[in-house]
């Protein structure tokens, strides 16, 4: 789940992120899906995810995007900052296939969407990422 | 991409992460417990026969983990049979963990731990546990003389089951209890681990 959350809200958040997540899994545990535990996780993840992003907008810091530092091979930081700027459905479900390594099945309780949108999903975020990371090797 | 940028993919979005996340889970922990949000505490100890765990709830000592048993098995019992809300918690185990330490050193005869008989599940086994921990160190018993003790001296193979199924060994010392012939009998960490024990405390030669 930490993977997941560094790749959607990058390294210096995801922390957070993390202990929201579970303080209010902790909270909620009566509601859990007992036969889909981590996406049932997931699902918590990610809205705490988008509450941070949304927070993150309101209050608009000169941090603004990732950094974008080229150089020849995509290094973990660079890749995290790819992955963070596909669209929001797409981007989790990349994370949550390559980050928190779950199944399609999985995915899509988490994305509340079907198991086939769900691989849908994976299959353009990775078509995505691969043309931005072109992009990136074009430019540096 | 194909299967090796997946892989490859893989790797970089996992990279570092199990460190991060075992700090992560432990400050987690530290405020789910401020929060009052844990069920039940757990904590690893380390001992001459490997390392096992020790759970607690607000009561006292729940279960034991032998050193043989695994974590994965042990945690998800406890979330099965008491709550999902396990979390590893040292601080809250902290009576416990030099207790057993001094136990295996050698310097202590006798825990004083509050403990949490709710994993216990039939009053008979509930009497012969509590019979059980009675049995001072090194004075070993017999199956069928902690069924009488318990009020049911023929009850001995249920005592046996009770005994094998004790939650908190160590701490209610079943490895002190043997075969009415004196063989060693069985247990949850293997013959091997009951006759390490009583040698350790002088009952066997």
């Amino acid at each position: 789940m930490l993977a997941y959350l560094r790749a959607i809200v990058g390294p210096d958040d995801a922390d957070d992120c993390f202990q929201e997540t579970f303080i209010a899994a902790l909270r909620a545990y009566q509601d859990m899906d007992g036969r889909h535990p981590r996406a049932w996780v997931m699902t918590i993840a990610r809205r705490k995810a988008i509450d941070h992003h949304r927070a993150r907008a309101r209050r608009p810091e000169p941090r603004g995007e990732l950094p974008e530092i080229p150089s020849e091979d995509p290094e973990p930081e660079e890749t995290w900052s790819e992955v963070a700027r596909l669209p929001d459905g797409q981007r989790s479900a990349v994370a949550l296939r390559y980050a928190a390594e779950l199944s399609y099945r999985e995915i899509g309780k988490a994305l509340e969407c079907s198991e086939e949108a769900a691989r849908r999903r994976v299959a353009d975020g990775l078509k995505g990422l691969r043309k931005l990371i072109d992009e990136q090797e074009v430019r540096s | 991409m194909n299967e090796a940028d997946d892989s490859q993919l893989s790797a970089i979005l996992t990279a570092g992460i199990e460190e991060e996340a075992a700090a992560a889970a432990l400050r987690m922990a530290d405020r789910a417990e401020r929060e009052g949000l844990a069920d039940v505490a757990y904590a690893a100890y380390d001992s001459p026969l490997g390392t096992g765990y020790v759970a607690a709830t607000e009561r006292g000592i729940v279960s034991v983990a032998l050193p043989n048993r695994s974590a994965d098995q042990f945690l998800d019992q406890l979330a099965a049979r008491i709550s999902p809300r396990v979390l590893e918690l040292r601080g809250r185990l902290g009576a416990a963990l030099r207790e057993l330490d001094q136990y295996f050193e050698g310097s202590r005869r006798e825990f004083e731990l509050p403990l949490d008989w709710r994993l216990v599940r039939s009053e008979f086994s509930s009497r012969v546990l509590h019979e059980t921990a009675k049995l001072p160190y090194g004075v070993t018993s017999s199956y069928g003389e902690v069924a009488a003790r318990a009020g049911n001296p023929r009850a001995y193979r249920a005592a046996g089951t009770a005994l094998g199924r004790n939650p908190i060994p160590l701490v209610v010392p079943c490895h002190r209890v043997l075969q009415s012939g004196g063989g060693i009998g069985e247990y949850g960490g293997g013959p091997e681990m009951k006759e390490w024990l009583l040698r350790m405390e002088g009952a066997v030669g």
